[in-house]
C-alpha cells in the first residue's frame, strides 16, 4: 500500500509539472476553482439573502433597478438582488452538476470496466443499451421523465429528480470510453502473468486496471460535469428547476418569464448566462487538457512546412 | 461485415429502439397519479360516474395493463390516434402535424448552413493547423459549446429587436397569414433570421471540429504525401484527395446530431415563440398536458430514430469499406 501511495504521489507531481505549463488548463482550473469558492463562501460574498426584497425609502420594492451601489448587479422583477441570487445559484448549479456527473461517472466506469474486462454477455448488453440510448433524443426523453417523476408523490426536491435523471442518462459515453481502454490494458503481459500466478478478478481489476484508467476517469468526469451543468440549466430554463432554490438556469427562466428582455433589464438575463459559460468553459478547458495529456494525438501533417516534418521525425526517432 | 448484414443490424437496432421508446412512453404515463380515462375525456369533470365507467370499458381500461392495454395502445398509436390534448381540446396527431412543417423548415435551414460553414471552416482550420484561423476556429467552437443555447437565443432576441428592429415572436406577422407564399417571403425571412442564426451557431462548432480532426487524420496518410510529391498544389490535394475522404465522418455526425438538433429546436422555439413542435413540447410541459407531451415525444423520438437509420443507409452506400466482408 505504501509503495502504491509513493508511486501515486510521484505520478501526481510529474503530472502537475506538465500541467502547470499548459495555460489553457490553468485557465480552466482557475474558472472552476473560483466558482467552487464562490459557492462555498456565498454568505460572505453577498450583501443580501437571495430572497430578500430591497426597498426604497418609501418601503416599496426596488423592481428592475439597474446596477447601483445598493445592488451591484441590479434587481429583478420583485426587487431582489441579482448578485446575491447569482452567488447562491452557484451552489444549486454546481451541486446538481457535480452530483449528476459523479453518478454518471460511477455507473459508466463500473459498466465500462465490467464490460471491457469480462466481455461476453455483459459487454453485449452494454453495447446494445448504449446503442439504444444514443439514438433516442436526450432532451425530450429527459423532459418527459422529469415531468412524470415530478407528478408522482415522491416527496423529494425537484433538484434530486434532476440529479438522478441526468446522472442515469449520461453514463453511456463514459462506459464506452472506459471499456475500450480496459480492452487494451487486459491484453498486456503483466496482467496475463498476474493471472497465471493465480490472481483473482478483483485483485487484477483493483491493482492493474483501475490505477491505469483512473486518470482517464478523472478527465472524463470533469467533462461530464460541464455537460450536466449545461443540461441542468436547460431543464431549469424550461421550468423544471426548483423555484425555491433557483439555479442559474432557473434565474434565466424567471428573467424570460417576467419579460426582462422587453423591459431592457440586461442585468437580469446576462449574468446567469455568463456564470454558466464561466463554469462550463472552465470544465471543458480543464477536461480537454487532462484528456490530451493522457491520450497523445496524431503528430504527422503532410501539408505543413518541411521544417516541421523534420522536427516531428526527429522527435519520433529519439 | 457485408453491406447487407450491416444494414440488417441497423434496421433491427432501429426497431428495438422504437420499441423501447414505445414502452417508455406507455409506462411513464401509466405511473402518473390519476386516471388515464381523463386523457380521453379531457378535464371535463361533469361527466357522470356511469359514463366514465362506460368509457373505461370502451377504451379497455378495465383490462390488465399488460398485455391487453399495452397492445391496444400500440394499435391506437399505429393508426395515428394519440388521444386528445387536454389544453387545446383537439386530437394530438392533428396538432402535431400542424406544427411539423415549421420545425422542419427551421431545423433544415440551420443544418444546411451549419454543415456548409462548418465543413469549410474545419477544412481551413485543419489545413492551416496552428495558425490564427485554426486557433480562432477552435476558440469559437469551444465557446459555442459552453454557451447555453437558450441564453444565446435570448441575447440575439434582445439585440436583434432593440438594435435592428427584428420581430421577437412567431413565424410571420399576423396580417400575413393565408397570403400567397411569394408575397410574404421578406416577412418570413425577417422572422426566421434570428432563430436560424442561433441554430446555425449551435451546430457549427461541432461540424467544424469533426471536419478539422477528420482532415488532420486524412492529411497524415501516405497517399497525401504521394500526391504532394507528384507536384500537386495544396488546393488540388485538398480538393481531389482529402475532402472526399474527410467528409465521411460528417455524414455520421449529421445522423448522430439529429437528437441534438431536436433539443436545440425546443430551446430556440421557446425563446423566439416560434410556432413549431419544440414550442409545443414546452407548452405541453408547462400546462402538464400529458397526452400532448406523450404524442410529441413519440413523434420526435421515432422521427429521429428513422432519420438515423436513413443516415446509416446513406453511409453504407458512400463508404466502400462497408462492402468488404
Amino acid at each position: 500500500m505504501n509503495e502504491n501511495w509513493a508511486l501515486f504521489k510521484r505520478n501526481l507531481f510529474e503530472f502537475w509539472k506538465a500541467f502547470r505549463r499548459n495555460k489553457l488548463g490553468l485557465l480552466g482550473g482557475f474558472l472552476v476553482l473560483t466558482a467552487i469558492l464562490a459557492a462555498t463562501f456565498a454568505p460572505l460574498l453577498t450583501p443580501y439573502a437571495p430572497t430578500e426584497v430591497i426597498r426604497d425609502v418609501n418601503g416599496r420594492g426596488l423592481t428592475f433597478a439597474p446596477p447601483s451601489v445598493h445592488a451591484p448587479l441590479g434587481t429583478d422583477d420583485a426587487g431582489r438582488d441579482i448578485w446575491s441570487q447569482l452567488i447562491y445559484g452557484a451552489r444549486v448549479s454546481l451541486a446538481v452538476g457535480f452530483l449528476a456527473g459523479f453518478i454518471a461517472m460511477f455507473i459508466g466506469s463500473l459498466f465500462g470496466i465490467l464490460a471491457g474486462y469480462f466481455g461476453g454477455r455483459i459487454d453485449n448488453l452494454l453495447m446494445r443499451v448504449t446503442d439504444v440510448l444514443l439514438v433516442i433524443p436526450d432532451l425530450p426523453l429527459m423532459l418527459v421523465l422529469v415531468a412524470t417523476l415530478r407528478q408522482m408523490d415522491l416527496h423529494v426536491s425537484p433538484l434530486v429528480v434532476l440529479v438522478f435523471v441526468i446522472g442515469l442518462l449520461y453514463w453511456t459515453s463514459t462506459a464506452r470510453l472506459i471499456r475500450s481502454q480496459v480492452l487494451t490494458i487486459k491484453e498486456r503481459q503483466y496482467v496475463a502473468r498476474s493471472r497465471a500466478i493465480g490472481a483473482g478478478h478483483v485483485h487484477i481489476i483493483r491493482k492493474h486496471i483501475l490505477p491505469q484508467i483512473m486518470p482517464l476517469i478523472v478527465a472524463n468526469t470533469v467533462l461530464i460535469i460541464s455537460t450536466a451543468i449545461l443540461i441542468e440549466s436547460g431543464l431549469a430554463f424550461l421550468g423544471l428547476g426548483d423555484p425555491t432554490q433557483p439555479s442559474w438556469g432557473a434565474m434565466l427562466n424567471f428573467a424570460f418569464d417576467r419579460s426582462a428582455v422587453t423591459n431592457g433589464a440586461w442585468w437580469f438575463y446576462l449574468p446567469p448566462g455568463f456564470a454558466i459559460v464561466w463554469v462550463t468553459l472552465g470544465c471543458v478547458l480543464l477536461g480537454n487538457v487532462l484528456e490530451d495529456m493522457l491520450n497523445p494525438r496524431l503528430t504527422a501533417h503532410h501539408l505543413e512546412s518541411n521544417q516541421n516534418m523534420i522536427a516531428i521525425q526527429k522527435r519520433e526517432g529519439e | 461485415m457485408s453491406r447487407r448484414d450491416f444494414l440488417l443490424r441497423k434496421f433491427l437496432l432501429s426497431l428495438v429502439t422504437i420499441f423501447v421508446v414505445i414502452v417508455i412512453n406507455f409506462m411513464l404515463f401509466r405511473v402518473l397519479p390519476g386516471d388515464p380515462v381523463r386523457s380521453v375525456i379531457g378535464r371535463n369533470v361533469r361527466i357522470s360516474a356511469e359514463t366514465q365507467q362506460a368509457l373505461r370499458e370502451q377504451f379497455g381500461l378495465d383490462k390488465p395493463i399488460f398485455p391487453d392495454q399495452f397492445i391496444d395502445t400500440i394499435g391506437q398509436w399505429a393508426q395515428g390516434n394519440l388521444g386528445i390534448s387536454w389544453s387545446l381540446r383537439r386530437p394530438v396527431s392533428e396538432v402535431l402535424m400542424s406544427k411539423l412543417g415549421n420545425t422542419v423548415l427551421l431545423i433544415g435551414l440551420g443544418q444546411v448552413l451549419a454543415i456548409f460553414l462548418g465543413v469549410t471552416l474545419g477544412l481551413l482550420a485543419g489545413w492551416k493547423r496552428k495558425t490564427a484561423i485554426d486557433v480562432g476556429a477552435l476558440t469559437f467552437s469551444l465557446v459555442a459549446w459552453a454557451i447555453p443555447t437558450f441564453w444565446l437565443g435570448i441575447i440575439f432576441l434582445a439585440a436583434g429587436s432593440a438594435w435592428f428592429g427584428l420581430p421577437t415572436a412567431g413565424i410571420m406577422s399576423p396580417e400575413n397569414t393565408g397570403k400567397p407564399l411569394m408575397t410574404i417571403l421578406p416577412d418570413l425571412a425577417r422572422h426566421l433570421f434570428l432563430p436560424t442564426l442561433t441554430l446555425t451557431i449551435l451546430y457549427l462548432g461541432e461540424y467544424m471540429l469533426i471536419m478539422r480532426s477528420s482532415i488532420l487524420e486524412v492529411l497524415s496518410e501516405d497517399y497525401i504525401l504521394t500526391a504532394k510529391a507528384k507536384g500537386m498544389s495544396d488546393w488540388q490535394v485538398l480538393w481531389r484527395h482529402a475532402l472526399r475522404n474527410a467528409m465521411l465522418p460528417i455524414v455520421t455526425l449529421i445522423a448522430l446530431n439529429l437528437g441534438f438538433t431536436v433539443s436545440g429546436a425546443i430551446y430556440i422555439e421557446t425563446v423566439f415563440s416560434y410556432d413549431g413542435l419544440g414550442k409545443l413540447f414546452q407548452t405541453a410541459l408547462v400546462k402538464q398536458d400529458y397526452p400532448l407531451l406523450q404524442g410529441a415525444f413519440l413523434l420526435l423520438a421515432v422521427s429521429v430514430i428513422i432519420a438515423n437509420m436513413a443516415a446509416d443507409i446513406l453511409y453504407a452506400v458512400l463508404d466502400p469499406r462497408v462492402k468488404e466482408s
